[in-house]
């Protein structure tokens, strides 16, 4: 048993940044834009999971609105077009979790340039997301998968440190 | 001895800590720290922020980058011999720097009372810090690379009725444990995981003094694993296990006195359930095996029992 124990320990332990590779080899391109490649596949039926486009289209218009109310994070988004921000989503998470559209929109760099990112400000936002999900129903572990292939974001969005 | 988990607590004896986290709180300017929830960890028995009985890879409290935070924790542990009880607190800097401190009071029920030393309560101070030195568990979802740190914990017993018997063994009352951890969410599948491994000499965590020379037996360092695995059933909630491989040097300077197997010290386990009812407060109840400890009082019984903690964090 110690044996094992050590083995694995040694194996997770091994996992430095020397070999840090993609998790798994996307399925088909899933580059939002040539300058942000997040190369997740999503979970299988993750799109439909979300209810295809009409689910997700509902689920970004409530999100959108929740963020803008967000004590924390609210006032970034005063001056957004939220119907627009929602259809830009809409296209993003549907392209990323699997579904049949194109993102068309700025790359994650580009879209957050003129604000200023924080690593809390993206943790409050996954946080709204998280509550949008949760109001439309979507089970937890569906929520994850979505965020597994969101959460990458992280390294174009957080621009202030 | 014995705790698990993963989660800062508070408990009905950590006041003084409790307090200072509750006025921490209420300061406006901490009110927006923002780590994900259940993503700081709990509060290990020793202070740092992994589970209950392993330090992880995570800097403890609610404070990301740019950002700093505390967290308060108390826990209790009972096995069929032996009572733990810890207090505790840790400082989160930057999401870069943790420091720690832990008292622990161990009861030793009949193997103190066995000795001569009825009531003999063994108290000790630890005091901890952590660097993350790269990576990030919860967001780079995209890759295999675990958000590691490395640590050290210094150990203090104090002095009590127990230090001739400690002195015979050669098991020294102070000492420093040092590790490296690597932690890894995989969030698509809602499975954390946690492997440490610790260069250390203490018997018991240090409730028994650090390494042994009594009959040829060591004082060197050892290199012990730990596992933790948690799953994530709901954004409040996580079930897991812990082991934690110990050293054993106590056993051989135990036979040169005449006690056999008697001072034989076994690995640490758990199974925990961890819950969050709010991003600042978590709680956390486990079933720990932490094997024999002195064998020789207790009949050779498995020491296994229950752990509760409970942690603010801001």
């Amino acid at each position: 048993m110690k044996h094992l124990i050590t083995a694995a320990t040694f194996a997770l332990l091994g996992l430095t940044s020397a070999i840090a590779q993609p998790m798994a080899a996307p399925a088909m391109p899933l580059a939002v834009t040539p300058a942000s490649a997040y190369p997740m596949a999503p979970a299988a039926g993750l799109y439909q999971a979300f209810g295809e486009q009409a689910g997700i289209r509902a689920l970004m218009d409530d999100f959108v609105q929740r963020l803008r109310a967000d004590r924390r994070i609210g006032d970034q988004f005063k001056e957004t077009q939220l119907d627009q921000l929602a259809s830009q989503l809409s296209d993003q998470v549907c392209q990323l979790s699997g579904g049949p559209c194109v993102y068309k929109g700025p790359d994650m760099k580009e879209a957050h340039a003129n604000m200023d990112v924080t690593r809390s400000h993206f943790n409050a936002l996954v946080e709204v997301l998280q509550t949008s999900m949760s109001a439309r129903g979507i089970p937890f572990t569906r929520q994850n998968q979505l965020l597994a292939v969101l959460a990458p974001m992280h390294r174009d969005v957080v621009n202030t440190r | 001895m014995t705790h698990h988990l993963r989660f800062r607590p508070l408990w009905p004896t950590a006041l003084l800590p409790l307090a200072a986290a509750t006025a921490l709180l209420a300061a406006p300017a901490h009110a927006d720290t923002g780590k994900l929830l259940l993503t700081g960890g709990v509060s290990t028995v020793e202070g740092a922020a992994g589970g209950g009985i392993s330090p992880w890879a995570v800097i403890g409290s609610q404070a990301t980058e740019g950002e700093t935070g505390g967290s308060a924790f108390v826990s209790r542990a009972v096995t069929r011999d032996y009572g733990l009880t810890t207090v505790g607190a840790a400082v989160g800097i930057d999401d870069r720097v943790e420091l720690s401190i832990a008292q622990q009071d161990f009861n030793t029920g009949v193997t103190g009372t066995l000795l001569g030393l009825p009531g003999l309560h063994l108290k000790q101070h630890i005091v901890g810090a952590k660097w993350r030195v790269a990576g990030d568990a919860i967001l780079d979802s995209d890759t295999l690379m675990p958000q590691i740190a490395v640590g050290v914990q210094f150990k203090q017993l104090q002095s009590s009725g127990l230090d001739a018997t400690l002195q015979a063994l050669g098991a020294k009352r102070s000492g420093a444990d040092f590790y490296v951890s690597a932690t890894k969410l995989f969030l698509a599948q809602g499975v954390l995981v946690n492997g440490t491994l610790r260069a250390t000499r203490a018997n018991q965590n240090g409730l028994l003094g650090h390494g042994a020379t009594l009959g040829g037996a060591d004082r060197g360092y050892a290199l012990q694993p730990e596992i933790s695995v948690a799953y994530l059933l709901s954004p409040k909630v996580a079930v897991g296990f812990e082991y934690r491989a110990m050293p054993n040097k106590l056993q051989r300077a135990g036979a040169a006195a005449g006690l056999g197997d008697g001072l034989r010290a076994d690995d640490w386990k758990d199974i925990f359930i961890a819950w969050a009812p709010s991003k600042n407060v978590s709680l956390t109840a486990a079933y720990v095996d932490l094997g024999r400890i002195v064998p020789a009082t207790t009949g050779g019984r498995k020491q296994t029992g229950v752990y509760l903690s409970a942690q603010l964090a801001f």
